[in-house]
């Protein structure tokens, strides 16, 4: 038995460790540590409530915008804003453009390199990838033999120059890598395409936004970008988000699948069992009724009965965490917990990060619980990209709980979210052409309520995100946040089960302890993003919560 | 200009034209304060330079920084890191992980010591002996005062490694510091939060150009980029002058782009060139949208700058 430890596992947003045990080429047993701690929450005390959203939003710079969201949304709840209708649209627009930028830079700029060889490409024909890709991705620009035969010269003078950069000391060559060259030959290209076209569709975000990433134009009550709401800027809006549709559509969908065809077995790699959504996207005024991805929570994999969701089942436990307090788990409504860093001891205390769960069970969250729940609700517009998905692939449903099943997963919501904002933009429009230029509650903070309890709940591109506020005297008098990573990465509980992570790292087969690719797989898979999971809060009181949920 | 064997061949075999190379040299020079006769001198030195080693730190941060220099497009990013640097270490990007992520720092950091770039991106905490923050089984206090000595240079990009920015605020619960104060180097800050990415590339530009870093004010930020205020480069300056101001955000006076000072705007005290160059590729800056400046860039912006929406 050996006793592998990861550290530190990169290509995720934030520092994290894990350590596995492997018998016989599979892991056995699984640790996850986060390992950095910078407490948000105690900075929020005694605050404005109006800036809560600035600084939870630094919880994280690539979940950008979303804890802002999250946060403006608890706030609005507590103070009972009535946020219009443009508002509602303007922040779900951002939401979408950080979804649809997100999830495409996930797949190349942190996935990738899991799946895919890039000193492999350098032996491709490209006559042969041109060939490929004119089969699996019909429709994507710079496929010509020539586009694939500069890509190749250009990889070949990068890696003769003997600086390898961030592709040093890579997994190359390893036994796990199936793509035949000329498939790896195409991902390259689209990985270099990936990083351009980003950067163009981070400007969707800019544009109601004022800038990308951490943008700056929500405020209590609304959003603020009342100058922006002009023909031209919405036929840039529209322009840039054809455009990433259409690298989402043409490249980034087609990629995944062609990926995932060399990758069956990962259907059967990276195994859990109970999901949770919050859900997301008011479509409509009413909410959670109009999400365009329903709230609800799945149990043993048990597609034929979604349960409603009921907040007060949410604890979080601290028994393997380095926090003082009660082992057994508090609502965070009414947490009481403090920080106290222990040695890293995998039998007692290992990870800043504490333990969330949902009747005492581990929840997987993020866009394999969303697309799940949706599925099983019967959204259609889920329905028929999940159907595509299992028959192009020609796998049964069961496969979708699985390590490929969250890749998949992730591809088929930037779809659904990115045809969704096509029809927020619509109804913008129609606003405006109605006359209707309101973007905020038209209430200044002096005549809104100096007291109130609220929660924003959201569903991010990594999961469910819940920000919990109580306001006094117009200053915060608790704040907290329970984020996707938390429910996906945090330790084992207060009875010792897993965490989904853990959970799903067993089976996992590992070829070369040396080089354990096929672990980072199943981590990256969840997109971990790690700043924000650790936090804390110093609540003194212990009233109970009464939120509307927004 | 001496077109060499370097990055213009290189752009040219990617389809990059000699007009569409100047042309991002030319946002560079107007970036970096340089008069126009520098334009062709930016472009040789990108040309010609080898590619100098660079190692990035990620310490107590948000990633908002590494995000954003993933947003530059002039160069693009996969210019920048496959042809003017060697991004030898960078967590986020990085092929490999644990030991041999490791490996990776330890070759350039002894391979190249006193000739390569650090860069670090959030603050070190310092409390409870750095136990806040470890990577790979040391504290990040310890690993950034291992390497930073061994950098021909530090840059510190963002508030939080410049001035212990978001981690540093009241009641700084990790006792987090800024790079300089716990290494005790002089760095060279690029603050903001995140900073707008064409501060680094012409930081790095000039390095190259002038094979010195750029002048920098008393606060360690190079004057190019920092070395005017807000207020005095805003279009809204007039309605300022004017009296005109916005008092609600869902009014007539918002609708119009009055001045929002009077909703907490810290541009007359902040110094960045957002109004010049705005972000991503011009697209707009937080005023643009109608929000007040937060101060971002500037030391201690999360407690001398709030309550936010109040007007100083």
């Amino acid at each position: 038995m050996a006793r592998v430890v990861i550290d530190p596992i990169t290509r995720i947003e934030g520092h994290l460790k894990i350590e596995v045990e492997v018998q016989n080429g599979k892991v056995t047993n699984a640790w996850s540590s986060s390992t950095l701690f910078r407490g948000i929450e105690i900075m929020l005390q005694g605050r404005d409530p109006r800036d809560a959203y600035l600084f939870s939003q630094r919880a994280c710079g690539v979940c950008t915008y979303i804890h802002g969201l999250a946060s403006i949304r608890s706030v609005d709840s507590a103070l009972q804003t009535k946020v219009p209708d443009n508002g509602r649209l303007i922040r779900n627009l951002l939401h979408g453009a950080q979804y649809i930028h997100d999830h495409p830079v996930h797949f190349y700029a942190l996935h990738a390199l899991d799946w895919v060889d890039i000193v492999s490409a350098l032996k491709a024909d490209p006559k042969q990838t041109a060939d490929l890709a004119a089969k699996v991705s019909p429709n994507s620009p710079k496929s010509g033999v020539n586009d694939f035969k500069a890509v190749q010269a250009r990889l070949k003078k990068f890696v003769e120059s003997g600086q390898l950069g961030p592709f040093a000391n890579g997994y190359w060559g390893h036994p796990a890598y199936k793509l035949p060259p000329a498939a790896n030959l195409m991902a390259v290209a689209h990985y270099l395409e990936c990083l351009r076209q980003q950067a163009r569709t981070a400007r969707l975000m800019a544009i109601f936004g004022g800038k990308n990433p951490h943008p700056q134009s929500l405020v209590v009550g609304g959003v603020t970008c009342a100058t922006d709401l002009t023909p031209d800027r919405i036929a840039e809006f529209k322009f840039l988000w054809q455009e990433t549709m259409d690298f989402v559509k043409n490249v980034y969908i087609p990629d995944v699948l062609a990926v995932a065809s060399f990758y069956k077995d990962w259907g059967k790699i990276g195994k859990t069992k109970n999901f949770l959504a919050y859900g997301d996207f008011p479509m409509g005024p009413k909410e959670p009724d109009s999400f365009l991805f329903p709230r609800g929570a799945i149990f043993n994999g048990n597609l034929k009965a979604v349960e409603p969701l009921d907040l007060t089942q949410i604890t979080e436990q601290i028994k393997h965490s380095w926090y003082e307090g009660d082992a057994k788990g508090l609502n965070p409504a009414n947490g009481e917990t403090k920080p106290k860093f222990d040695k890293y001891d995998t039998a007692a205390r290992y990870s800043w990060m504490k333990a969330p769960r949902y009747k005492n069970e581990p929840m997987e969250v993020g866009p394999l619980a969303r697309v799940l729940i949706a599925y099983a609700k019967g959204v259609p517009a889920v329905k028929e990209n999940v159907d595509f998905v299992l028959k192009k692939l020609a796998i049964p449903a069961d496969a979708l709980f699985s390590t490929l099943g969250r890749v998949a997963a992730r591809a088929v919501e930037t779809v659904v979210i990115g045809d969704a904002m096509g029809t927020m933009l619509g109804q913008l429009v129609e606003n405006i052409k109605k006359g209707d230029l309101n973007i905020c509650d038209d209430r200044t903070w002096d005549q809104l309520p100096a007291e109130g309890m609220g929660a924003g709940l959201n569903d991010v591109p990594r999961g469910a995100l819940g920000h919990w506020i109580n306001v006094k005297d117009k200053k915060i008098a608790n704040y907290q946040m329970v984020v996707p990573s938390t429910w996906n990465i945090g330790p084992r509980d207060a009875a010792d089960k897993m965490g989904p992570l853990e959970q799903a790292l067993i089976g996992t087969p590992v070829a070369d302890p040396k080089r354990p690719i096929e672990i980072l797989r199943t981590v990256h898979a969840y997109d971990p993003c790690i700043a924000c999971g650790v936090h804390v809060i110093d609540a003194e009181s212990n009233e109970v919560y009464k939120f509307e949920v927004v | 200009m001496s077109e060499g064997n370097g990055l213009v061949e290189r752009l040219k075999q990617k389809g990059i034209s000699r007009r569409d190379f100047m042309k991002y040299c030319t946002t560079l020079t107007a970036t970096m304060g340089l008069s126009s006769i520098y334009v062709s001198k930016v472009a040789a030195a990108l040309a010609n330079a080898p590619r100098p080693p660079v190692v990035w730190l990620a310490l107590a941060e948000c990633t908002g920084c590494a995000e954003s220099a993933l947003r530059t497009m002039y160069p693009w990013i996969d210019t920048l890191v496959l042809d003017i640097i060697s991004l030898d270490y960078h967590e986020t990007i990085m092929a490999p992980s644990g030991e041999a992520a490791e490996k990776s720092l330890h070759d350039c950091v002894t391979k190249n010591a006193g000739k390569f770039i650090l860069i670090v991106d959030g603050a070190v905490p310092t409390g409870d002996n750095g136990n806040f923050g470890t990577v790979a089984g040391k504290t990040m206090l310890e690993t950034v005062k291992e390497i930073a000595p061994k950098a021909m240079a530090v840059i510190s990009i963002g508030t939080c490694a410049s001035y212990g920015g978001l981690p540093a605020a009241a009641p700084n619960p990790t006792q987090a510091k800024s790079v300089s104060e716990v290494t005790g180097i002089k760095t060279l800050n690029i603050p903001g939060c995140p900073p707008n990415p064409i501060n680094l590339v012409g930081t790095i530009v000039n390095f190259l150009l002038f094979g010195k870093l750029p002048t920098l004010d008393d606060k360690g930020r190079p004057l190019f980029a920092y070395g005017q205020l807000i207020h005095d480069q805003c279009p809204r300056r007039g309605h300022f002058e004017a009296g005109e101001f916005v008092t609600n955000f869902n009014s007539e006076e918002a609708r119009k782009g009055f001045c929002l000072y009077q909703v907490g705007c810290k541009g007359p005290d902040t110094y960045n060139n957002c109004p010049l160059v705005k972000f991503n590729d011009g697209t707009s800056w937080p005023v643009q949208a109608g929000h007040p400046c937060i101060g971002c860039s500037e030391p201690n912006f999360w407690d001398k700058c709030t309550p936010f929406y109040k007007s100083s």
